[in-house]
């Protein structure tokens, strides 16, 4: 069992840090409508108050690493040109995408919206934290801020969805490989 | 600004809204503006030359560094100007909810097209 060096980035960067982010916002979406609601009389405990804390800055962290490793580390081996001549273009997989009208919209449409609406949501998460920071319980004497922080959490889950699917599907039809590969474990042969 | 409200009114137990409304309204700002150099970079070839700050990783990692610099500007400049205010926030959430919707919009490639 083997994996690709680019395979295991693309791994970190999509199931790693994006996936994560992912499940991690439902999570936070309810803590921030069940705990802070007006309706909500019982006082938060400081110590859950705190655990929410950590865990909205957990999120932004794994959106900052999703777009900085998708952009800095997988998007270049995604975007990198053949050398001239070249007709297996499976190392290319934006130029193996391009190269049929049956999968060049995954790249001209797909690709182009995840690389800049991925973004939003580290921007999001960390307005969210920040708030949640700076308020603290607070924040229940401060319903349209709790309103404003709510449905930036819910865009960026859009967001995330967007970038999640646009790249799980990219993969499939043109999975970015190469690069030393890594041995995980020895199979048994038959 | 005229969002602003006289912090007279706040009320003892509550800290004023001017620090939240200013992370929100930045956030909007900063939605839209990846959508605006995401444009800007695809329409003129001058602008999506000087957005090449990485080779590798080309126009984005200009267009996005831009974006995350004036997104981080702008919240420092509303959070130094509100920060023991409050303001007007049913207007800051307006603007912001609008900013991050176009900014969504914006970034999906039919629509961004268009200009």
């Amino acid at each position: 069992m083997e994996i690709t060096t680019r395979s295991f980035w693309t791994l970190i960067h999509g199931m790693g840090f994006g996936a994560l982010y992912l499940l991690a916002c439902s999570g936070a979406l309810v803590e921030l409508y069940r705990r802070y609601s007006p309706q909500n009389l019982a006082s938060p405990v400081q110590s859950d108050e705190t655990f929410l804390r950590i865990y909205l800055v957990a999120m932004a962290a794994l959106a900052w690493l999703a777009v900085l490793t998708g952009a800095y580390i997988v998007y270049p081996w995604y975007r990198a040109a053949p050398p001239p001549g070249t007709t297996n273009l499976a190392a290319f997989p934006q130029r193996l995408l391009m190269a049929s009208p049956t999968t060049s919209g995954w790249h001209s449409i797909g690709m182009e919206w995840k690389e800049h609406v991925a973004w939003i949501v580290p921007i999001a998460i960390t307005m969210a934290a920040a708030v949640v920071l700076q308020y603290g319980r607070n924040l229940k004497n401060h319903p349209q801020l709790r309103s404003a922080v709510l449905v930036f959490v819910w865009i960026s889950l859009f967001a995330a969805g967007i970038a999640g699917f646009f790249g799980a599907m990219i993969s499939k039809n043109a999975p970015v490989e190469g690069g030393p590969v890594i041995h995980i474990v020895q199979g048994e042969s038959k | 600004m005229s969002a602003q409200i006289s912090s007279a009114s706040v009320p003892s137990e509550t800290s004023p809204n001017g620090p939240g409304a200013a992370a929100i309204l930045a956030a909007g700002v900063g939605a839209f503006l990846v959508a605006v150099f995401a444009i800007l970079a695809d329409q003129s070839a001058a602008i999506k030359s000087m957005m090449i700050f990485w080779k590798p990783t080309g126009p984005l990692s200009g267009v996005t560094t831009c974006a995350i610099v004036l997104w981080l500007a702008t919240w420092a400049i509303l959070h130094a100007r509100w920060r023991n205010k409050n303001v007007a926030l049913a207007r800051v959430n307006a603007a912001a909810f609008a900013l991050l919707i176009l900014g969504l919009l914006l970034t999906f490639p039919p629509i961004a097209d268009l200009f």
